[in-house]
């Protein structure tokens, strides 16, 4: 049974591809028979997917001899490229939380889209085979084996994500300063290429080092041993192990898409699309192939370490990591629109992991990338019931008392919401959530207090209480209350196309955590996750000042948004209290740190500088001056022989005419009776033959390149026969 | 197994086709362009297939293609250009309505 599956790994990528492809060539204009082919293609890749998971849960030493299957792809001068999958635990962890999490949204995008209703979208089908072709994208980059066809992997999803964040293109705004979502997709997808290019380079100089890029070549003991060894000296940055510059040059793809800063700006835009597009690319999966490649490239980075003691590229993604955490944290505080508060806690969560990957927690991030993709897929689902259930009013001020009319929205979303600040003991996210936190105060209790681990712990730990306030704050102002318009007043629960994947995610959301308890609370040998995962590798002790102060900033952030705004509901159109307490702060955090404007005035106004310069070099300053001197000293040339010609040419020609004149008095007759005769008949022919000859210009490029096509192959005739 | 190399040309030669094809019957002006990449992409494989079967040793063949990739890079920089060009003063990239060279 477990050869069985591994065996058909390939086809889980490949079948949303082909669901895609079928959408998009054949079957756009039929909507039922589109989202059947892709939720079915997806169906199977999930059945696939948690066979080959489950299967790869119970093989043993999966961790030594990852499941690989390989074929020769194409050759590059003595050795071949080769294609294929790779199930290690991390893939196989991945595998049983992207597929599904790609069904559930799948199936609540036939409700979202509006299927069978009269406000069903006009490109319905397109969206399935869009989500499809990502699903594609994302699935592939989970199952390749090499970094080469993971980086195409990420390319599809980078593509995918562009298409479908501006999904409504055609969506224009009447505040001029508020990003359109065609706007909103060409941020994302520029602002995700410079991560990208850093990706590519960094694959590029890896391939130079080791001449291929297959994981079991590239993370074999010998080769990253001689990469961690081999050091190259970097202008600024001194002398570095070739393995730390090439792990900070992908690091740079994953800044990138997983939206750190500093080019964390895409993130919050690409809300800008449908709403269960952000769960499942901008919450869910594509974000966190971020960290999942951080994870896959974990033994480059962690062998430096093993090395030297210090991994300079670690501390970066450490402080990178941190300092997103707390940063896009506090600005979820300030945000009134509902997807955008999930929208900066998801770069927040990304900056969870990615930090603990930087200070050497492997597991830890690991889990955390599973727990936290069903609970803010959970969570992103919710607020597009709640958008829908709103008539499409996604100001959280707008709205107030939903609990009521969606109850089945109301709990799931509250289950989200707790897994996500971490609520003690019985949601996934305290569990995950606090491995990273142990994991730090373990790190830092081993290296001091100015340290790295001491800095990462306590930024997690005032953005693990923040995202308890926010998250508290969002679920008062959507729920509790009284509706504060019409459009909440008017609220109703949405169809069970969607609620359905909400209540299967809440379970997931609450009850994924208890894969890692740690083992000194149920004892030695239990924690399935790390034994799983990373077992090479020591546990994490468990800490009790760390998992009761985590519980406690839960509970605490939770329990103050609660006192803030569910304790006296806002009415409607009364203030945000946090703008009186917070003052000029509150304003500062509102605007995101103004990032978007100083990106605007130094990137972007930058490159409109650069262009204007070009344009003034060349039309005002230099080549056309240039050009006009020249024509300059030609007019001046030009005068000065007009002068010589009146003078001296035009009496010669004065003369040499009155000659001609007489002589043409004598040849004019001589013209006018025969030359002009046949001349006109020369003409008439030419005109015949003209009037004749012009019908085939017809002006129609494809016209003329048909007569090109006919005249090759008359040739190709003439030389057949005759040769 | 292996692959012969009429194989290599059968599909070069039906993707030069199709191109072809495209050329000839779009009425857009981007998809008769994109009719031309299809073209060069089916002489690349040609090129790159008679290089493999006949003198792999040498990579004349592969260095070919890639200059045919730079000319249809460029080709379609200059095509683009011209036809958002065509666009601006006609408002339309229809080729049968861009008929200024017709007597």
């Amino acid at each position: 049974m477990q050869e069985f599956f591994f065996n058909l790994t390939w086809l889980i990528p490949l079948l949303p591809l082909l669901a895609f492809a079928v959408i998009i060539l054949f079957t756009g204009k039929n909507r039922k028979l589109s989202h059947s082919i892709a939720i079915g293609a997806i169906g199977l890749s999930w059945i696939i997917g948690w066979g080959v998971a489950f299967s790869a849960f119970t093989t043993p030493h999966l961790n030594e001899h990852p499941i690989h299957f390989h074929t020769d792809w194409f050759p590059t001068g003595t050795t071949w490229f080769s294609i294929g999958t790779w199930i290690d635990p991390l893939a196989a962890i991945t595998l049983f939380m992207v597929p599904f999490v790609c069904l559930m949204i799948f199936v609540y995008s036939v409700g979202y889209m509006g299927y069978g209703t009269d406000e069903v979208d006009p490109n319905y089908s397109r969206f399935f085979a869009y989500i499809s072709l990502f699903a594609a994208g994302m699935l592939g980059l989970v199952v390749s084996e090499n970094l080469l066809t993971l980086f195409i992997s990420w390319e599809i999803m980078g593509l995918c994500s562009y298409l479908l964040i501006g999904f409504w293109f055609a969506k224009n705004y009447p505040d001029p300063k508020k990003i359109t979502p065609r706007q909103a997709g060409l941020k994302a997808f520029l602002v995700t290429k410079i991560g990208d290019l850093f990706f590519l380079l960094g694959i590029l100089y890896l391939y130079s080092q080791t001449g291929s890029l297959s994981y079991d070549v590239i993370f074999n003991e010998g080769v990253l041993h001689t990469l961690a060894e081999h050091t190259v000296t970097l202008p600024l940055l001194g002398t570095w192990a070739v393995a730390s510059v090439i792990g900070l040059l992908i690091f740079g793809g994953v800044i990138g898409k997983s939206a750190q800063f500093p080019l964390h700006v895409w993130l919050p835009d690409a809300m800008e699309g449908p709403t269960p597009v952000s769960a499942l690319i901008h919450a869910a999966t594509m974000v966190s192939a971020g960290v999942f490649l951080t994870v896959r490239i974990f033994p480059l980075l962690h062998i430096v370490v093993k090395v030297e003691h210090h991994n300079p590229t670690m501390s970066f993604i450490a402080f990178i990591g941190a300092f997103t955490a707390l940063f896009s944290s506090t600005i979820a505080v300030a945000q009134d629109d509902v997807k955008k508060v999930l929208a900066y806690s998801t770069i927040s969560q990304l900056g969870y992991m990615i930090a603990a990957l930087g200070i050497g927690a492997y597991v830890a991030g690991a889990f955390h990338l599973i727990t936290h993709a069903f609970f803010k897929a959970l969570l992103f689902l919710g607020s597009g019931s709640v958008i829908i259930g709103c008539h499409h009013e996604q100001d959280m001020m707008e709205m107030g008392g939903l609990s009521k009319k969606m109850p089945i929205t109301f709990w799931t979303f509250v289950a989200g919401g707790f897994a996500l600040s971490g609520f003690p003991l019985i949601t996934a996210g305290f569990w995950s959530k606090d491995e990273i936190l142990a994991h730090a105060w373990h790190e830092f209790s081993l290296e001091g207090l100015v340290s790295w681990p001491f800095f990462v712990w306590l930024l997690l730990t005032i953005a693990a209480f923040l995202t308890a306030f926010y998250t508290g704050r969002q679920i008062c102002l959507t729920f509790l209350g009284r509706p504060r318009s019409h459009h909440a007043e008017r609220a109703h629960e949405t169809p069970f196309s969607m609620t359905v994947p909400l209540m299967l995610l809440a379970f997931f959301a609450l009850t994924l955590g208890f894969a890692g308890i740690p083992e000194e609370i149920i004892g030695e040998g239990r924690n399935w996750f790390h034994g799983f995962v990373g077992h090479e590798l020591a546990a994490t002790p468990l800490s009790v000042p760390v998992m009761l102060l985590s519980a406690l900033l839960a509970v605490g952030g939770l329990f103050l948004g609660w006192l803030v705004y569910g304790r006296k509901p806002l009415a409607a159109g009364q203030q945000d209290p946090l703008i009186k307490t917070l003052g000029p702060v509150h304003t500062v955090l509102k605007n995101k740190y103004y990032f978007d404007e100083l990106y605007h005035a130094t990137f972007v106004r930058g490159a409109i500088a650069l262009a204007n310069i070009f344009f003034y070099f060349d039309n005002r300053w230099v080549i056309d001056p240039i050009v006009n001197l020249a024509g300059r000293i030609g007019r001046l040339l030009a005068e000065i022989s007009a002068v010589f010609d009146l003078r001296v040419i035009d009496r010669l020609v004065d003369l040499a005419g009155l000659a001609g004149a007489a002589l043409s008095a004598l040849s004019g007759v001589f013209d006018l009776r025969i030359v002009d005769r046949i001349v006109d008949g020369v003409g008439q022919v030419a005109g015949a033959g003209g009037r004749l000859l012009r019908q085939i210009q017809t002006g129609r490029v494809q016209n003329y390149l048909l007569v090109a096509l006919i005249t090759v192959l008359m040739l190709l005739a003439v030389y057949v026969v005759y040769w | 197994m292996t692959i012969p190399l009429s194989w290599y040309l059968i599909v070069a030669a039906a993707l030069f086709c199709i191109g072809l094809y495209g050329v000839l019957s779009r009425r857009n002006a981007i998809g008769i362009l994109m009719g031309i990449e299809l073209m060069l992409n089916a002489v690349n494989i040609n090129l790159v297939a008679f290089w493999r079967y006949t003198n792999p040793q040498v990579i004349i063949g592969q260095v070919f293609a890639i200059f045919v990739l730079t000319v249809a890079a460029a080709e379609a920089a200059v095509g683009l250009a011209l036809i958002i060009a065509i666009y601006r003063s006609r408002d339309t990239v229809v080729v049968e309505d861009v008929d200024l060279m017709k007597w």
